[in-house]
């Protein structure tokens, strides 16, 4: 994804982009490289909290090996634009997992764009996203697999959920399928939906207050992606970072 | 404590309640009954302020406050609990979470102390065991998975731990089979059977009325309540039907 130009939206992977924003950052950063060797697990994550008016731009180019793990994190949630792509190569019996959350408000464009090739037979993939959005942001999900003609017994799956908390919030979400084996399984699932109006009166009925009780059903539909997160102290971390902002928007 | 006077108001632009007035004291226990369509369950929501029930005429008033100007949730710190016909389910939220966040909006609404979590969860297992609910559903999602019964029963313990003032309970005793009926119908006793609360029942059926005794009834047709009387009314309905009650007092 490295590129000579300034990107444009144009550009499939940059269509809902603030490539405005890009400019400031231009040239861009060079990607963060990693190899999982063959047999091993890893795990990594990215909280990333800059100021408003940062750009930021972090591209992960992944190899996983035959038989390798990688278990990703992601909260994206800082900065005027927040771009987080994934350039994804596995290998035999290889999984990569994603869950990420963007929680974004005001002006900001916050976005994971991920390309995973499965260039071997019977490597796995799952991700999961949770995007909340206020104000005037926008939440985009760009997602590619691509199964390569040999890669036979591929599973691989993508949950993408947005919500919006204001009409003048956008979500874009496209998952993008590119099969070329005939023995595989892929499961997506991509829906957009607004905060639960019943629930809402029903706990306001209770006397909860209406900020608290939109943060309790948004920290609810956010629940689940740092679950995975070994270290009590990181996850407890990325909770407490989604919290404090999620607080923020209501 | 309740006065209502002369409430009209529309859902969907659809006037549903035209002119309704009705006033409940402290230590009373009203009970509304009436065909389907009525108005009933549009009452509780007008009272309990679900967005959409558009008050166009008359006023309210709870303990000499104009209930009407208060959001929701105020209206439930002021005193004031609904009980839903359909309790609303909430995933990934847990009732004793629910319960401690709305019991300490509310305590912090009216300028008390919140509940420590040893006193909530006190609190909690009285209220579970006065209505015979497992403590472990409490710890579950809010209603979630939850039979018919099980929702309802889980109604009063919410209304067991808020201790409010009135309760405006719609339609408690549907889907509750006889046993059920009969522990939900003690627990409304024990909760609010009390000199300082009140409690409006609205019920298609007498069959709640023999657990939970009401010192005025009334019949709410076509958006006003056309008729009230003593508990031998309920009686009257349940053996006549509607029709030959509302004949007569249209007549």
């Amino acid at each position: 994804m490295t590129a000579l130009a300034l990107p444009t939206r144009r550009q499939e992977d940059w269509r809902y982009s603030d490539t405005d924003a890009v400019a400031h950052l231009w040239p861009l950063p060079a990607p963060v490289e990693i190899r999982v060797r063959a047999g091993e697990n890893a795990a990594q994550h990215f909280l990333q909290q800059n100021g408003d008016d940062a750009v930021v731009v972090r591209d992960y180019h992944v190899v996983l090996d035959a038989g390798a793990r990688l278990d990703f994190h992601l909260l994206n949630m800082g900065g005027r634009l927040g771009r987080v792509t994934f350039d994804v190569t596995l290998g035999r019996g290889a999984h990569f997992a994603l869950h990420g959350a963007i929680i974004g408000g005001g002006e900001q464009t916050l976005e994971i764009v991920t390309a995973i090739t499965h260039a071997e037979p019977e490597a796995t993939s799952e991700q999961v996203i949770r995007s909340i959005l206020g104000g005037h942001a926008t939440g985009n999900y760009l997602g590619k697999i691509a199964v390569a003609r040999d890669a036979q017994k591929t599973d691989a799956s993508q949950s993408v959920k947005a919500m919006l908390l204001t009409r003048t919030a956008t979500a874009n979400a496209k998952p993008e399928l590119e099969i070329y084996a005939d023995d595989v399984k892929c499961a997506h699932g991509a829906t957009v939906g607004e905060l639960d109006k019943a629930a809402l009166f029903y706990m306001a009925s209770r006397g909860m207050d209406p900020a608290t009780a939109q943060t309790l059903l948004l920290r609810s539909f956010v629940a689940g992606v740092f679950d995975g997160i070994a270290d009590d102290d990181l996850r407890a971390t990325f909770e407490a970072a989604a919290l404090a902002k999620l607080e923020g928007l209501a | 404590m309740l006065k209502i006077n002369n409430l009209s108001n529309t859902v969907a632009d659809k006037p549903i309640l035209k002119g309704l007035s009705l006033t409940i004291n402290a230590g009373e226990i009203h009970a509304i009954m009436g065909p389907n369509g009525a108005g009933k369950s549009t009452l509780a929501y007008t009272l309990g302020g679900r967005p959409g029930y558009e008050v166009t005429g008359g006023d309210v008033t709870f303990d000499g406050q104009d209930l009407l100007a208060l959001a929701p949730h105020e209206r439930a710190a002021a005193g004031l609990f609904l009980g839903f016909q359909y309790p609303v389910e909430i995933p990934g939220v847990s009732n004793l979470q629910f319960l401690r966040e709305s019991l300490n909006s509310q305590r912090k609404a009216r300028g008390e102390e919140p509940a420590s979590g040893a006193e909530f969860i006190k609190l909690a297992k009285e209220k579970a065991a006065l209505l015979g609910l497992d403590m472990e559903m409490l710890k579950r999602p809010v209603n979630v998975g939850f039979s018919g019964g099980e929702k309802k029963r889980a109604e009063m313990v919410q209304m067991g731990i808020l201790d409010p003032r009135l309760a405006i309970l719609d339609e408690t005793d549907s889907g509750l089979d006889i046993d059920a009926l009969k522990i939900v119908g003690t627990g409304i006793n024990a909760i609010m059977r009390k000199s300082d609360k009140a409690v409006l029942l609205i019920t298609h059926y007498q069959r709640l009325l023999d657990y939970v005794k009401p010192d005025f009834v009334h019949v709410l047709s076509n958006g006003r309540i056309v008729k009230s009387g003593g508990p031998e009314l309920a009686l009257e309905l349940e053996r006549e039907g509607y029709a030959d009650i509302l004949g007569a007092a249209a007549a």
